[in-house]
């Protein structure tokens, strides 16, 4: 059907090259998610002076290959009173969304699956869409923790989401684009996080908040409400959410270093000769390692908040933040303080 | 042609998911054809050439104001006497109508985002105008300023209605 409606552009060399590009980014990003488990294991393990999973090959490098065994040996259970076809629903929809923000992120100068000029919106709409995984999740297990997680979930989500919006326009306003390509380009000078550490900051807490990573993960608090949402989650579909998690962490620390760290650019005090030696991808790669590092590091020296302090500090704090930043940087901006790439048109 | 197909696909989806929001009795499946409804429309948006209309379509309405409309449906369904109706579990036939058209929809818009990030990278698609951001932010301040005035009006009187209706009763008399 799809053949009969775009005989012209869908089969060409170019589209074809599109979709395998696309196949080997997720053929690549899945199993990237599931080695993050065991670094971070092992990593929390290091800094908390123990061992960590050190048993299953060398190091315990294959230690999530034993994981994806044992999940995939385990009975795929659906229970009785739960509404089955969203209960099957609800763990694709928090992968799927989370692999198409994917889609926008320029991996390096050649590689990257989408160019859209909506970039930054995509993301949003992609993180804002993926709440619905964790709703209809709680709902449809029918269980009073799994309904009480996911509607921490649906509060914290909706919140942040706001400030994580906000703190993005002030690079948005420094480069007068909302394409991530052109956001990379114009921080060929200097990375945005010299200017825009506020904004840096606000958001990596919103992001953390958003992927429900530890100091924020209420929504699947398990000592005050079992697993949260996914308590009725077993096998595969639990580890469909295990992955969109950790997807989740690596998406908010690749857009983190595209808006705020010049992405796959060398550091611009580095030598062109120098630079030029490391090839792109392995700029962005070590940058993102780099930052999930810091999100490992996170989760085990910090406490999690009340759920009201959560809340509360988000509109109290984060959002003020924001928009004293966004305020900021428009009044330096249209001063001449700061210059950013792409012109203004006065009047 | 490549541009009107897929627009036309995507509205007809809208046009099934809006039809079958107002004629269901049930209002959870009303709000997930709902919001498949205003994906639908983000696309419609998207390839007429407003992208930036399409961007906040999907982030305000379908992430943000439909997720507080489930989330206030899924609290007090919970508690209903016919939890069973909205649950589809009357005659065991209800889940299949229910989230199975949502989930088809959706998925013939999936089809379609990977259509357009495949293709177009944008030239091909959408050669005639596009609206970008900047040109809606100054028809906004421009023309439109006494509009989005008013709508500034509006929001400000929900929202000290909101915080009066929120504020705990003082008990015995007045404050």
């Amino acid at each position: 059907m799809m053949a009969d409606l775009m005989p012209v552009d869908f089969i060409n060399t170019q589209t074809l090259f599109k979709l395998i590009e696309i196949a080997v980014i997720l053929g690549l990003l899945i199993p990237i998610a599931a080695m993050l488990v065991w670094v971070e294991r092992r990593m929390i393990g290091i800094w908390q002076d123990r061992h960590g999973p050190n048993r299953v090959g060398p190091g315990g490098i294959l230690q999530s290959l034993a994981d994806l065994l044992k999940i995939l040996g385990k009975d795929e259970f659906t229970p009785k009173f739960a509404d089955r076809f969203t209960f099957i629903a609800a763990p694709i929809i928090a992968a799927v969304t989370v692999l198409m923000s994917f889609a926008v992120i320029p991996f390096s100068d050649t590689i990257g699956v989408s160019n859209l000029n909506i970039g930054v919106l995509f993301f949003l709409a992609m993180t804002s869409l993926a709440v619905y995984g964790v709703v209809l999740a709680g709902w449809a297990s029918k269980n009073k923790y799994a309904l009480l997680g996911s509607m921490r979930a649906a509060a914290q989500t909706i919140s942040y989401e706001v400030f994580m919006g906000l703190s993005l326009m002030g690079v948005v306003l420094l480069t007068g684009s909302f394409n991530l390509r052109d956001i990379v380009l114009a921080q060929q000078d200097g990375w945005f996080i010299s200017t825009q550490i506020i904004g840096f900051i606000v958001f990596l807490i919103a992001g953390i908040a958003e992927s429900h990573r530890l100091p924020f993960d209420l929504p699947e608090a398990e000592t005050e409400l079992t697993a949260g949402f996914h308590t009725e989650y077993s096998g595969l579909k639990f580890a469909l959410f295990f992955l969109g998690e950790y997807l989740g962490v690596t998406l908010i620390s690749a857009m983190s270093v595209t808006l705020f760290f010049g992405g796959y650019l060398a550091p611009s005090f580095l030598p062109a000769n120098i630079a030029n030696m490391i090839p792109a991808l392995v700029w962005f790669i070590g940058k993102v390692f780099i930052l999930i590092m810091f999100f490992i590091l996170l989760r085990t020296s910090l406490p999690r908040p009340r759920f009201d302090q959560l809340l509360a500090f988000g509109w109290k704090v984060m959002l003020p933040l924001a928009l004293f930043n966004l305020l900021l940087t428009a009044v330096l901006r249209l001063t001449g303080v700061i210059s950013g790439a792409g012109d203004i048109n006065h009047g | 042609m490549s541009v009107e197909v897929p627009f036309y696909f995507a509205a007809a989806i809208a046009i099934i998911a809006s039809l079958r929001v107002v004629t269901g009795s049930n209002a959870i499946h009303a709000l997930l054809y709902l919001v498949v409804s205003l994906l639908a429309v983000a696309v419609c948006f998207y390839f007429i050439g407003a992208p930036f209309a399409a961007g906040l379509e999907v982030i305000v309405y379908a992430g943000a104001i439909l997720v507080l409309f489930v989330f206030a449906v899924m609290m007090f369904d919970l508690q209903g006497e016919d939890e069973a109706k909205h649950f589809g579990r009357a005659g065991n036939e209800g889940w299949f109508s229910a989230w199975f058209g949502p989930s088809v929809l959706a998925l013939l818009l999936l089809v379609e985002l990977v259509y357009i990030i495949v293709v177009s990278d944008s030239e091909q698609l959408l050669a005639s105008n596009v609206i970008e951001a900047k040109q809606v932010g100054i028809l906004l301040y421009g023309p439109y300023l006494l509009a989005v005035e008013i709508a500034s009006f509006l929001l400000l009187a929900g929202l000290v209605a909101g915080y009066h209706f929120a504020k705990p009763d003082v008990q015995g008399g007045r404050p």
